[in-house]
């Protein structure tokens, strides 16, 4: 598109004071802006206006605004989309952290201007992509409690639902489950379950469609484009859907592993599912002997919140072994009743459940439990390290023991899945993270089959603030595959996950990009013609956005793509490019930037920020008044993953004498909205600064800082640090040439 | 701006915490008109307030911003500050609901460029610091504010301080006449996320919560440890500024308590944990010390649990505080406890103790105003109401971490969606 730019600067709000308009306008000349103006309340309504007639009557359809930080006044400033508009951040990040009327803050406001100037010139507007044979049906996976639940509910919504469940019936745990845990007042009560109740209503509505018996055999494509095989009988059903639900749920913890626990020496040593299908069947008796249970004990934590075992808490086991305590109460309020156990965990109302049994009179014993033998008579006695008196305490003689066995989801079942082996020569591949061949999905992802895992073998995601988003976009796990839960937060679960998948078929069919840049419509194009099959996007995409054909081009999906750039930074021959967002449009940004020759001692230091955070932080050391050194330039970038390392030839070949990545933290505790973004940024920082010392260029003038979005007290330091360091370095060998 | 709105495609959202702000962006990315009302100046309620989230040591503001962004980028959601749904009638897919708006005394002209808080002489308590330090009466409520947008405190209305104030402004913004209005709008669906108020501490006697000022809750808590909290985030005393050495985390203050609050708060043992890093990770010194009934740290929590009492600085004490006291000339806070490991009563002094708290629904005290709602007997939301389509999420539905409230507000959004296709 033939660009008409107008370049529009509020002195408002202490911007006139601190820089001198007209001088930003000889910046806007430079650039052949057609139309510049200056306003002390630019996003006051006349000035609007005058900016809307520039728009109609002189052709303006490149937007400058030089005011304040893009992060507000969004709604005033928002022009019709076939416009490109570019914020210039003149008043967080100059004049509210720069000493007023200073050359440096006027230079440092020039540069401003003139990089916003460099990237409204290479931005265009996005196009959306869209494709012709988009599908909004949800496919759900696990026809337990969450995945009939999720199916249901979708369906109600008015989605087109496919489910799809690998035994004859549907149920899955609960098909054994005798009675539920309370959820209403005065939460003491046992809940009938009813799983006939269930699947009566999912196959009388409209839009649910059944696969019983039946495996996802593999699931190609993107989301509103997955292609799924479902093996059923021996024979192979195809269907195209938007988005997947992945409730497979969990298994419990094998109890043969259990030989602390005395699992198999006795067969009055059973699992918690064990006696929950003897009260199914109504069929309540002593293995050993068939004879009536006259006294039970439970013992919970059994693999769990063990480290030789599942070192995670299983969440529902306490509530779970009070409400089968209960049933024996309920049966015979003399049956004597022992828990022995290291907290009870009975969270919410179920603490009035746990009161209940206080009152039924059974017995609570606190302490790690430490073997459970025959007493001679075929009873069983537990042994346990009772905390309240410190010493070992053997129990009267039970006649069944019951083990609270703990959850291991369907995704940590299974052997890793290898990467292929690097090509010889190239660098190493970033280490992959679990991806187990757990047939559940059967992705034909490049990366692997199933989602990738975090901690334990739940799927990875930003687990507090947004628990459904995997990271494998469209696709979002429910219910125990996802986290240990009991029958109450899943069937929560399974709608919260229905609603993601409603969402992502809305988002995506309009072109659009899901959590977390919910709404980008742009998307990476690749320019095939120089691809030298490196595989590093492919590889690095924390998304697996991008397959591979046989000679290793990349194969891009657009609506997998969560658009934060990762794959724009790997790539060596930079090929790959958003329509608002390349690595040509930032390295000439940081081109623009005037940089003064060595005896001016007015070194430069390039700020690459991650906008979700540090940016923000950036901001709001200004908001709070805090100054720092004027030396800096900041680029606000998608994500430091998306930060391609010619930047950092671009700017130490242009003589900046320091170059500075603000993201955020990495690791298991990640803070990165992209997952994998800051870490790859950190490992190829290291590299670089390999090269550097390499070229005896200082490898300190480029540094990677791990910042907070709430750090932004700390920011002056941070730069004034770098700032001193690499001043003390002298300047950049390379400035003027 | 949703102005002209299907209304039949249209969720209202009550509050705009956590729970109500998650429920809004996802309502409205999955294609939904939202009206998000909340009773503060601006959005994130409780979360908005605190330190750190657990087990990640996080903050939250990370998080809010990209929700903040989300409702910045979608112009389906309306966002409503300063009001409260005052009634509500109709049936689902068909709901009109009033709605209060108290003067901000600014409006959308407003540049946060802050000349008015320079104008302004007077201070006022700063609620978002709990009261533990104070503002101007023209303020913006906190540095991550959405809307980034000043408050002109109603106490200066009328004076001739608040003239000054408006003289102040340059951009017309400042608007000291400005009058409470109703708004009424109209609703397929109504999601109730009003959230939750700790438990009231000082009617537990024998802590001495409010009467003595070392005695705080774990919600002051959280502002104590805050960068931008009443002392910058160096934990101190309140009595005094007194930096703090030695602490004592009370749990199950109120709740558990057939007196107070039969159930279990769900959070309170983490949120102790996790403020206990606070403390650990700014002083070498730190002596911790936690007394508890049983630590229910849930799910993958439990990596976090472990790590925590690891630490050789923290104690964990199984017993339940009998009596608090604070010395007046020292502030020192002195706790007794029966070890119930033990058997012996330890009693201790402490530069601050925290009482976890419990968590209180919001509609405990005040209900939606619609008819037909059903709660349990401590102000629960119950989900088998006569009126559907009014669906309550988050910690006005149960006690419940961020995690679960995100995950609650999510599958309301999917019922709501459901009420409005009735």
């Amino acid at each position: 598109m033939e660009k008409k730019i107008g370049v529009y600067i509020c002195s408002g709000c202490g911007i006139g004071e601190s820089i001198d308009p007209e001088a930003l306008s000889a910046v806007a000349g430079e650039h052949s802006a057609a139309v510049c103006r200056t306003d002390p309340f630019l996003c006051g309504a006349e000035s609007l206006a005058r900016i809307k007639a520039d728009i109609e009557s002189e052709g303006v359809n490149s937007i400058v605004i030089a005011a304040c930080s893009p992060r507000v006044m969004t709604d005033v400033f928002d022009f019709p989309p076939d416009k490109v508009l570019e914020r210039v951040n003149l008043r967080e990040q100059v004049a509210w952290c720069q000493p007023a009327g200073e050359e440096d803050t006027l230079m440092m406001a020039e540069d401003a201007l003139r990089m916003g100037l460099v990237r409204l010139k290479e931005s265009q507007p996005p196009e959306p992509f869209i494709a012709e044979d988009f599908s909004k049906k949800i496919l759900v996976v696990g026809g337990g409690l969450t995945g009939m639940t999720a199916a249901l509910e979708a369906a109600r919504a008015g989605y087109e639902t496919i489910l799809v469940e690998k035994e004859e019936k549907l149920g899955g745990y609960v098909k054994d489950v005798y009675r539920l845990p309370p959820c209403d007042p005065p939460y003491e009560n046992l809940l009938d379950f009813n799983l006939e109740d269930l699947t009566a209503k999912l196959s009388s509505e409209p839009g649910v469609k059944v696969y019983t018996g039946a495996m996802v055999a593999s699931v190609s494509g993107a989301p509103c484009m997955f292609d799924v095989e479902i093996g059923q009988n021996g024979a192979t059903s195809s269907e195209r859907v938007g988005a997947i639900v992945l409730a497979t749920g969990s298994v419990p913890y094998d109890a043969s592993k259990l030989t602390s626990l005395s699992y198999g020496t006795s067969p009055d040593i059973i699992t918690a599912r064990d006696l929950e299908v003897m009260f199914k069947g109504g069929d309540v008796k002593r293995p050993s002997n068939g004879q009536p249970v006259g006294s039970v004990a439970f013992v919970l934590c059994a693999g769990s919140r063990d480290p030789e075992h599942l070192p995670y808490c299983s969440s529902a086991c306490c509530v779970e072994s009070l409400k089968q305590a209960r049933y024996f109460k309920e049966a015979n309020p003399e049956t004597p009743v022992y828990i022995f156990y290291k907290d009870i965990r009975s969270t919410g109302n179920y603490e009035l459940l746990y009161k209940q049994l206080q009152k039924d009179g059974v017995i609570f014993v606190r302490g790690g439990v430490t073997g459970i033998d025959d007493d001679g008579s075929g009873a069983l006695v537990i042994t346990s390290d009772d905390v309240l008196t410190g010493s070992p305490i053997m129990s009267e003689s039970v006649d069944l023991v019951v083990l609270a066995t703990g959850m291991v989801p369907t995704s940590a079942l299974g052997e890793p899945f290898k990467v292929q082996a690097p090509q010889e020569g190239a660098p190493a591949p970033v280490a992959s993270d679990a991806i187990l061949v757990s047939n559940l999905l059967n992705l034909k992802y490049r990366q692997g089959p199933e989602l990738p895992g975090l901690e334990y073998g739940f799927p990875d995601s930003h687990f507090i603030c947004f628990p459904y988003e995997s990271r494998r976009t469209g696709i979002y796990p429910a219910g125990t595959v996802r986290a240990p839960m009991d029958y109450q937060q899943a069937g929560t679960d399974a709608m919260g996950a229905a609603l993601k998948a409603i969402q992502c078929v809305e988002m995506v069919s309009a072109g659009k990009a899901v959590h977390p840049r919910a709404g980008d419509q742009s998307y990476p194009e690749f320019f095939m013609q120089r691809c030298t099959q490196c595989k590093r996007c492919t590889e690095e995409c924390p998304f697996g956005a991008i397959n591979e054909d046989e000679k290793a081009n990349p194969l891009p999906n657009p609506t997998r793509c969560r658009r934060c750039g990762v794959c724009m930074g790997a790539c060596p021959e930079r090929i790959i490019s958003f329509k608002n967002y390349s690595v040509g449009m930032i390295g000439n940004m940081i081109k623009t930037i005037n940089v003064p020759d060595e005896y001016d001692e007015k070194p430069r230091l390039l700020v690459l920020a991650c906008e979700n955070d540090a940016y923000p932080a950036l901001d709001m050391a200004g908001i709070s008044g805090l100054s720092y050194n004027p030396w800096v330039r900041i680029i606000p970038v998608r994500c430091l993953g998306s930060v391609n390392l010619v930047w950092i030839a671009d700017a130490l070949s242009k003589g900046i004498d320091g170059i500075f990545l603000l993201g955020c933290r990495h690791g298991n505790d990640y803070q990165c909205h992209f997952i994998k973004g800051s870490e790859l940024a950190n490992t190829r920082m290291t590299k670089i600064q390999e090269t550097l010392d390499r070229l005896a260029l200082e490898s300190d003038r480029v540094k990677m800082e791990q910042v907070a979005i709430t750090d932004f007290n700390l920011i002056p330091k941070i730069l004034d640090d770098f700032a001193e360091k690499v001043n003390s370095l002298g300047p950049n060998p390379y400035k003027g040439f | 701006m949703a102005d002209a709105q299907d209304s039949a495609r249209t969720i209202l959202v009550a509050g705009g915490g956590i729970a109500g702000l998650s429920a809004a962006v996802e309502a409205a990315e999955a294609g939904f008109s939202v009206v998000l009302v909340e009773r503060e100046p601006f959005l994130g309620g409780r979360v908005a307030r605190m330190n750190k989230y657990f087990p990640k040591l996080c903050p939250p503001q990370c998080g809010l911003e990209i929700n903040f962004r989300r409702i910045r980028n979608n112009p389906l959601i309306q966002v409503m500050t300063m009001s409260e749904v005052e009634k509500i009638e109709g049936e689902a897919g068909n709901f009109t609901v009033a709605i209060r708006v108290r003067p901000r005394f600014v409006n959308e002209k407003c540049t946060a460029c802050g000349k008015c808080s320079e104008a302004a002489q007077t201070s006022i308590p700063n609620l978002f610091n709990s009261g533990l330090s104070s503002v101007k009466a023209a303020y913006l409520p906190h540095e991550f504010a959405y809307p980034m947008r000043y408050v002109i405190a109603p106490e200066v209305i009328g004076t001739p301080e608040a003239k000054a104030i408006e003289a102040a402004c340059a951009y017309g913004a400042v608007e000291t006449d400005m009058a409470a209005k109703s708004v009424e709008v109209k609703a397929g669906a109504i999601i109730w996320a009003t959230g939750w108020t700790p438990f009231d501490i000082s009617a537990i006697s024998y802590y001495g919560a409010g009467k003595y000022r070392n005695v705080v809750s774990n919600a002051v808590m959280e502002r104590l440890a805050s960068a931008n909290g009443p002392f910058k985030g160096v934990i101190s005393r309140p009595s005094d500024g007194k930096q703090v050495k030695k602490i004592a985390f009370v749990q199950c203050a109120g709740s558990r308590d057939e007196n107070n609050l039969p159930y279990c708060s769900s959070v309170c043992c983490l949120a102790s944990l996790k403020q206990a890093t606070y403390l650990l990770d700014q002083e070498p010194e730190a002596e911790v010390s936690i007394f508890y009934i049983d630590v229910r740290a849930l799910g993958r929590h439990e990596g976090f649990f472990d790590k925590v009492r690891q630490d050789k600085r923290v104690t964990l004490v199984k017993g339940k505080p009998g009596e608090i006291t604070e010395d007046p000339q020292t502030g020192m806070v002195t706790v007794q406890v029966e070890n119930q490991e033990t058997g012996k009563i330890l009693k201790d002094q402490y530069d601050l103790v925290v009482l976890a708290a419990g968590m209180v629904p919001s509609t405990a005290g005040q209900k939606i105003p619609a008819p037909a709602v059903a709660y349990d007997e401590y102000g629960f939301v119950l989900s088998n109401g006569q009126t559907q389509g009014i669906i309550g999420a988050g910690c006005n539905r149960r006690p419940a971490d961020v995690s679960s409230t995100v995950q609650d507000a999510t599958a309301a959004v999917l019922k709501a969606i459901q009420a409005c296709r009735r």
